[in-house]
């Protein structure tokens, strides 16, 4: 079909005992066809950004030349103040600790309730096969509610707090991992527990003795990399007054107060913080997964 | 004691077992045999309630052990061992929890997850392994034994069940001739040293000849032969598989003896 829409017109057909030129023929072709969905991809582009700016409250042109002004401003602020930075690496370390708590805390639960979400609805090692999709339907809908959205529901009804921002990070990590669990488990090797079943034992310890050892290593890497998310996460919904270093980030940050060298100290904070667990949690991947 | 009735497997379209039915009214040392196929190891599977039965009936003592669901249904398979061809151990774990796997049944999952073996229960299967030959390994990990000692292994969770019927599906198709020997001479030796009742699938006629009581034969989900191993001729035997005259039982033995002198000499000329 291709041929007869852009092939060489008939009778200008190279002969086809000519490999070379019948190569040659293939790449310009080929060539063609990539010059044209760039250009066709470059428009795309170029007129989904018109449309973009066109709607746009400020305008694109107008704002782009202050994008750097406020963290100059920032930066110029906590620079004269410098000496104050170690001083507020301390005051801030007792939130930071919270915020590292709450997404350690919603790590665990959610990964907890996503093992058993998972087993749940994972095809040859379900309880109840026919709920499979029910679960998986479960999950999805804990993946798709935005944490901050849980948090914001759960603040109204329970006041600020970890515990809001605690539940709704383990909600959405219970959907996260559960899905990925899921699918280390389905590659899991059946046959232990086919002997375990023989010998009569019940799902809970199929599942324990003979699943749960062969995905054990997976799942904590996973486990890790989610603490990881969590704990920007949980940075996060301190703006919306979940407590934490979210809460003190959101206090330094209006503008004109003169406190930038707090926020400044707030982001390396973070920032050397999530660097830390980035590089103990791929260690430990690597060991668990690779075994050394 | 056990009677089986119309025994019947339908896999789509293709019944896979298809209304077999035989009784036993003492504990034997069975074998079925058949090509790849024939319906052996979905029977042993229905009889151990790993798979369905499509129809019929598997009465064992009186009990139509095909009825049983849930908890009943688990309790019949705690008295029913299966020995499998890959030995279906829990490779990370050491040996000897892989025989207390053999009493699951009786404990609680809490229990199970807390690892809370009695010191009476821990005592019987190191006396199992000890009986099986291989007490020497238990802090091993099974992944770590050979085929032969891991199919031990199986045997000795089976033991530790302490069943009425040991269902063997292939036992020995995936070993050595040297350890084929040992753990067919274990399987008889439970057999007649516990009087338990033993189903074995075999793909080996010289096996089947040797160790069993009596031969079942299938093919395409039927049974076609049942009877003494002294009635398994050559002729019974090409029936059973759909073979021609040109099907030599030797072959493809895996017994070292049976490599008889005229085939040996046919095949080095």
């Amino acid at each position: 079909m291709v041929d007869i829409a852009f092939g060489p017109e008939p009778g200008h057909r190279p002969d086809p005992a000519d490999n070379r030129a019948t190569y040659l023929q293939m790449v310009r072709r080929k060539r063609m066809y990539g010059g044209i969905l760039l250009v066709l991809f470059m428009a795309l582009m170029a007129s989904g950004f018109q449309l973009a700016d066109a709607r746009n409250a400020g305008g694109f042109w107008n704002g782009i030349g202050n994008v750097l002004a406020f963290p100059t401003e920032v930066v110029t602020e906590a620079w004269a103040n410098r000496a104050n930075i170690p001083a507020l690496f301390w005051k801030f370390l007792p939130s930071l600790v919270e915020t590292l708590n709450i997404a350690a805390v919603a790590t665990l639960i959610g990964a907890l309730a996503g093992a058993v979400l998972a087993l749940l609805s994972t095809r040859g090692l379900a309880r109840w096969p026919r709920l499979i999709g029910l679960f998986r339907r479960m999950m999805d809908a804990m993946r798709a509610i935005p944490e901050i959205v849980i948090a914001l529901v759960l603040i109204f009804i329970l006041g600020g707090g970890p515990v809001p921002a605690m539940i709704a990070i383990a909600f959405h990590t219970a959907g996260a991992l559960g899905k990925l669990f899921s699918e280390v488990a389905e590659n899991a090797d059946r046959k232990p527990v086919e002997g375990l079943a023989s010998v009569g034992a019940s799902w809970g310890q199929r599942m324990w003795l003979g699943v749960i050892p062969q995905v054990a290593p997976n799942w904590i890497g996973y486990g890790l990399l989610r603490f990881e998310i969590n704990i920007r996460a949980s940075a996060i919904l301190g703006f919306v007054g979940s407590g934490g270093i979210g809460h003190d980030l959101k206090l330094a940050m209006q503008w004109g107060q003169g406190r930038y060298d707090q926020v400044v100290a707030i982001f390396l904070l973070l920032f050397l913080t999530i660097v830390a667990v980035d590089q103990l949690s791929s260690h430990y991947r690597n060991r668990l997964v690779k075994g050394h | 004691m056990l009677h089986v009735k119309d025994l019947t497997r339908i896999f789509g379209q293709k019944a896979a077992v298809d209304r077999i039915s035989f009784s036993l009214d003492r504990p034997g040392f069975v074998g079925i045999i058949g090509r790849s196929g024939a319906g052996k190891s979905t029977f042993l599977r229905m009889m151990n309630r790993m798979t369905d039965a499509s129809g019929g009936e598997i009465l064992f003592q009186g009990r139509n052990v095909l009825a049983l669901t849930g908890a009943d249904k688990r309790g019949w398979q705690s008295q029913c061992a299966m020995i499998f061809q890959q030995f279906n151990l829990v490779p990370r774990m050491d040996v000897a929890s892989n025989v207390l796997h053999g009493i699951l049944n009786r404990r609680s999952t809490l229990a199970t997850m807390f690892n809370l073996w009695s010191e009476a229960d821990i005592t019987r299967a190191l006396d199992i392994l000890d009986r099986l030959g291989i007490s020497e390994q238990a802090p091993k990990r099974a992944e770590a034994l050979s085929g032969g000692q891991q199919q031990r292994v199986a045997i000795a969770r089976a033991l530790m069940q302490d069943p009425k019927v040991i269902l063997a599906d292939e036992p020995i198709a995936s070993l050595d001739p040297m350890n084929a020997q040992i753990v067919m001479d274990t399987l008889r030796r439970i057999h007649d040293e516990d009087g338990r009742l033993v189903i074995a699938n075999l793909h080996t006629l010289d096996t089947a000849r040797r160790y069993c009581d009596r031969v079942i034969g299938m093919r395409d989900g039927r049974i076609v032969f049942d009877g003494t191993p002294d009635q398994l001729t050559t002729g019974v035997a090409r029936d059973i598989y759909g073979a021609d005259a040109s099907f030599s039982e030797s072959a493809t033995s895996t017994s070292i003896d049976a490599l008889d002198r005229d085939y040996a000499q046919a095949m080095l000329a």
